[in-house]
């Protein structure tokens, strides 16, 4: 197999050769694919970053809401939006999004498509972190919701205070992988034209006939920004371990 | 554990040796006794899955005919296998000896003709817009500011892009992940054209709830051969199905075959894809030849 990693010096419109390959971002009008690999690169990054804030945010408040032994109607709402987003595959969420429901809520066609799939990746994740959330608090001992009480705390102090603190440092080996899975997730979005690594290798392939080596420039820039999430979650995960709490590396659990 | 992965690799390219020996299509076909037709599942009335293994479409009759001299020929009846391939394996699966001849929808383009030998052409193909039909749109200039649908790995989207910036006209491009999809877009209203090759606009106008509205309008963009694809290097096979093919459009036969598949309603749905025969279909067969994509786009 011959390799041809000259197209990415290639322009886009004519398929010819651009003597340094990166011209295109001073030019504005040639344009290489390796100019827009890097394009397809910040689309990837910029949608699977903003879904993790709305999956953190909404995780957090769901999975903190299932939780809520004394306030049923709240925690079986909570339960109802996990299993909605959590049983319904992540592509078709995609497109009952973009195509069913500015269907029957007119308004929601304005919002630009971009929007609507950090909204559909961020929150068909949240259901999964509202998971590991529920998780990490009831893994607590059911003494610290009680002392939180017996210390005069409102049920919102207790979380605030005590249970939450806790809990999310638990969970962070887990949340490392859901951040991971939403940058790999994020390769849905082609699906609504949005110009990511994804549809970049689908289309570039077709272009230049050199399919094979597109889609490994596109795998290899998946695997670096997962593994850069990775790192910096390893990072955090290292600096708030509770210690003696959360079993260290190598070490004995508690 | 290492030296197992050793083996495996050794024997993978011995393998891959072994195939990208068959050269000579014809001898092949005679002591094996046996033709693999690589078809596609849905690309439109060129070649398509009827269900239960079976396929139709205008590409794979010419094919099986080919494949039907080839039995006279060899003197026996062939065992013939479908293959269906995908865009992305049907070159791989062509020069691996895997598909010893492909009747889907591929384009003549000078990068293809590299890899692998094409028949001559027997279907030109024409870049055309689909618009609604009471939006009024009539030609590409008309749709500055408007926005523009096209499918995801198709060369329609350079077209629009090289289209956008020579004649300067600002539109909106969006992607669908299919040709149903695209199609989605003009129907729900995200675009006010689907810029596509003529015969899948005409199938999905077709397939509509409503066909009559949509109108497929405007100048044709691009014109792209499309033709069989056989292995390089096989001059033998090559002028045996080219000459299958001059036989049939001298015969006649090769018109009555685009009435029955373009003109006709045809299985599954029994809908009519109504594509009359192109000013360009028309002189390819007149002059049969198997010029690339890029000798098109000069004159």
């Amino acid at each position: 197999m011959a390799w041809n990693w000259q197209v990415f010096c290639q322009e886009t419109t004519t398929n010819e050769h651009v003597p340094g390959c990166l011209a295109g971002f001073a030019k504005g009008g040639d344009q290489t694919y390796l100019n827009w690999i890097i394009t397809a690169w910040g689309w990837t990054l910029s949608v699977a970053l903003s879904a993790l804030v709305v999956a953190l945010v909404a995780g957090l408040v769901v999975g903190t809401a299932r939780t809520l032994t004394n306030n049923p109607v709240i925690s079986r709402l909570a339960t109802a939006w996990v299993e909605l987003f959590r049983n319904i595959p992540l592509l078709v969420q995609i497109f009952l999004w973009y195509f069913v429901l500015p269907g029957i809520f007119l308004p929601l066609r304005e919002i630009p498509s971009v929007v609507l799939v950090v909204l559909a990746l961020g929150l068909f994740t949240s259901a999964r972190i509202a998971e590991q959330v529920r998780a990490g608090i009831q893994s607590l001992p059911r003494g610290q919701r009680y002392a939180g009480l017996a210390m005069g705390f409102s049920t919102a102090q207790t979380y605030r205070y005590v249970l939450l603190p806790m809990a999310l440092r638990i969970i962070i080996p887990p949340l490392t992988s859901e951040s991971m899975n939403i940058i790999k997730n994020s390769s849905v979005a082609f699906a609504v034209s949005i110009a990511e690594l994804t549809f970049f290798s689908r289309q570039s392939g077709e272009e230049t006939g050199a399919p094979i080596e597109m889609y490994l420039a596109a795998t290899v820039l998946y695997a670096i920004s997962a593994f850069v999430i990775n790192r910096i979650m390893t990072f955090i995960e290292r600096r708030t371990r509770v210690p003696g709490f959360v079993a260290s590396a190598g070490g004995g659990g508690h | 554990m290492k030296k197992q992965m050793w083996a495996l690799a050794v024997s993978a390219l011995a393998v891959g040796a072994a195939f990208a020996q068959a050269n000579d299509t014809i001898s092949k076909v005679k002591s094996s006794g046996a033709i693999s037709v690589g078809v596609r599942e849905s690309s439109g009335a060129l070649s398509y899955a009827l269900g239960d293994g079976k396929f139709g479409g205008f590409h794979t009759e010419i094919c099986q005919r080919i494949v039907s001299e080839l039995e006279k020929s060899v003197g026996k009846k062939l065992n013939v296998t479908y293959q269906p391939v995908t865009s992305q394996n049907r070159i791989p699966l062509v020069q691996n000896g895997t598909v010893d001849i492909e009747c889907g929808s591929t384009t003549n383009n000078a990068a293809r003709q590299k890899d692998v030998a094409f028949l001559n052409t027997t279907y030109v193909e024409e870049v055309r817009i689909a618009v609604k039909a009471n939006s009024g749109i009539t030609n590409i200039n008309q749709l500055n500011g408007k926005t523009v649908a096209t499918t995801t790995g198709t060369t329609s989207v350079q077209h629009l892009r090289k289209h956008e910036r020579a004649k300067s006209v600002d539109f909106k491009e969006i992607f669908g992940k299919d040709h149903a999809d695209s199609f989605l877009l003009l129907e729900t209203g995200r675009a006010d054209a689907f810029v596509m090759d003529g015969s899948i606009l005409a199938g999905n106008i077709a397939t509509a709830k409503n066909p009559a509205d949509f109108k497929i309008v405007g100048d044709v963009l691009n014109v792209e051969p499309i033709a069989i694809m056989i292995r390089k290097d096989d001059p033998a096979f090559k002028k045996f199905g080219n000459d299958v093919i001059a036989g049939m459009i001298k015969s006649g036969e090769m018109t009555k075959l685009w009435d029955k598949w373009f003109l006709q309603p045809i299985p599954p749905k029994n809908v009519k894809v109504g594509l009359t025969l192109s000013e360009s279909t028309k002189a390819a067969w007149a002059g049969p030849n198997d010029k690339p994509m890029e000798d098109y786009a000069k004159k």
